[in-house]
């Protein structure tokens, strides 16, 4: 064995070969499981994919490095599921490019935090979260608030996430700014064309409580009231392995 | 020199190597090494072997021991809600107030209403309960929709003005902002909402615009808030006489609230916590305001 390896590193072609295999092997085992994909992936068809605004909220989200403090994946630990609820499964995170399910809780876990508060909260919280929960150590992001939202370019976000593999219609990529604009303007006359390119179950109401203009503090808000809330595939599982979430 | 030449101090093996003279040797690798090498090795045979691991096309090996994680979480959760069976289920099964005449379970209420009070109502009403701006407290005696055990129960069940389909609704209408009423009105009105809880207000130097924003108060507040300023727990209309305040008592509140009106939420929570979650919540909640009283 050893009088094999000695003669082997005397040999500059053959050692370079040896090495490039060894060392595919270890791209091999992580490559592998992905082969398998289709069938460790749950199903989940009545997954909704995030609408022009919330997909704002998401950048938002990523640009303010909110997943630097805060995960979106709970994991599959009994503490974890009686206070976050149901494990979060592959398929939830589907349509996220990239993923945002983090490593790291200064903050608590978020993958469940659609509809928990109200957006109400959630905007007193975001510009000063010391004002709602006095020990927390979150910084304020009070400029959401007074920002308004770029819904220009959102057709081109869409058509980004629609190569790589978000199913995007040409009609929402098209409508995109409109749409964006309609979801925080539920009086106004473009609402109706979200809800119905983006299904029922999308919320169509002004987020940040000020329907005259959108912020970027409506998306952001948005976007946290539809974690958790895409699909109900963890719940079905849930109710059918334990019945008891308490 | 030669490869199968040995140094003589040592007897380990050249590598034939020279520069300068100096020759280099070709020590072995030392035996701790190749032990622990070959100790983790053997360790990953025998983990393949008993632990899920390698992919096969369309499933992969399960391993002997049958060990997946969605199966131990379901098993640990289904062990913690046994030894919580013992009371879980009394508290499921009993009435509300049947359960706040039973002293142990009270006691049971009062250890795990903390922890779910804290992780599901305190980022609004507070770790203390007693609530902030835009956020009733909830140790005191006014109740919006009632405080008995089974109203406090669906309010936590359904929400108000939630994206529950049996919710409560409240809207207070933005008065001032919508043209319902002139500046002036409101003002009157605000005037007149303070002396119901200020008596002092009514005879003092604001006297004609208490008197003014009664007739106002009538026309367009009554309705929900009652022709005396009581409210109405029907429609989760405050009183306006008992001196608490959600949003505020002082004049600029006041007329924040009438100019803009208030659309507090709170979520509902049927489908995020259990029955036996929101029993003990509710009790926990009405024990709170017993003890401070």
């Amino acid at each position: 064995m050893f009088g094999f390896h000695y003669r082997l590193e005397r040999r500059t072609i053959g050692f370079v070969l040896a090495v490039m295999v060894v060392s595919s092997i270890g791209g091999f085992v992580e490559i592998a499981p992905l082969f398998t994909i289709d069938e460790t992936v749950e199903d989940a068809p009545d997954m909704r994919m995030y609408t022009p605004l919330e997909l704002a909220g998401r950048n938002i989200y990523i640009r303010e490095g909110c997943y630097a403090c805060h995960s979106q994946m709970i994991r599959t630990l009994r503490d974890e599921v009686e206070r976050y609820g149901p494990y979060s499964l592959a398929v939830e995170s589907k349509y996220d490019h990239p993923m945002l399910w983090g490593s790291k809780r200064t903050g608590p876990d978020l993958a469940r935090i659609g509809g928990k508060y109200s957006d109400a909260w959630q905007v007193a919280h975001l510009m000063d979260p010391r004002a709602v929960v006095p020990v927390s150590v979150m910084p304020a992001y009070t400029w959401l608030g007074r920002t308004a939202l770029r819904i220009d370019d959102l057709g081109l976000h869409l058509t980004a996430m629609r190569r790589v593999g978000v199913p995007y219609s040409d009609d929402m990529i098209a409508n995109a700014s409109a749409d964006a604009y309609g979801q925080a303007t539920p009086d106004g006359d473009r609402a109706a064309g979200v809800v119905e390119r983006y299904g029922d179950a999308t919320h169509v109401r002004s987020f940040d409580g000020d329907p005259s203009r959108v912020t970027e503090m409506d998306a952001i808000v948005a976007y946290l009231q539809i974690l958790g809330q895409l699909t109900d595939a963890a719940g079905k599982q849930e109710a059918v392995t334990t019945g008891n979430g308490q | 020199m030669s490869v199968g030449e040995r140094d003589p101090h040592t007897g380990h093996a050249m590598t034939g190597h020279e520069w300068n003279g100096i020759k280099e040797l070709n020590t072995p690798v030392p035996k701790p090494v190749w032990f622990f090498l070959t100790a983790t090795v053997l360790f990953s045979v025998v983990y393949w072997v008993l632990m899920p691991a390698w992919p096969l096309g369309v499933t992969y090996t399960k391993g002997l021991l049958g060990i997946d994680q969605r199966t131990r979480v379901a098993g640990d959760l289904e062990k913690a809600a046994m030894k919580r069976a013992t009371w879980t289920g009394k508290i499921e099964d009993m009435d509300l107030s049947t359960i706040q005449a039973d002293a142990p379970l009270m006691q049971i209420v009062r250890e795990a209403g903390p922890a779910l009070f804290g992780d599901n109502c305190a980022v609004c009403h507070g770790t203390d309960a007693r609530g902030g701006k835009g956020y009733p407290n909830l140790t005191d005696t006014a109740w919006l929709w009632g405080g008995d055990p089974e109203t406090v129960a669906e309010t936590i069940r359904v929400g108000i003005n939630a994206s529950h389909d049996e919710t409560r609704v409240s809207q207070m209408p933005a008065l001032g902002r919508d043209q319902i009423l002139d500046r002036n009105a409101v003002l009157n009105v605000v005037s007149y909402v303070q002396s119901l809880s200020d008596s002092a207000l009514a005879t003092g130097g604001q006297a004609d615009a208490v008197a003014a924003g009664k007739e106002v108060f009538a026309d367009n507040c009554a309705a929900c808030h009652g022709e005396d300023g009581r409210g109405s727990i029907d429609m989760g209309a405050p009183n306006l006489t008992d001196g608490f305040w959600i949003y505020g008592g002082d004049r600029q509140s006041v007329f924040s609230t009438v100019w803009g009106g208030r659309q507090g939420t709170m979520p509902a929570w049927e489908s995020r916590l259990t029955l036996v979650d929101r029993k003990i919540l509710t009790l926990y909640l009405l024990d709170l305001g017993s003890v401070r009283q």
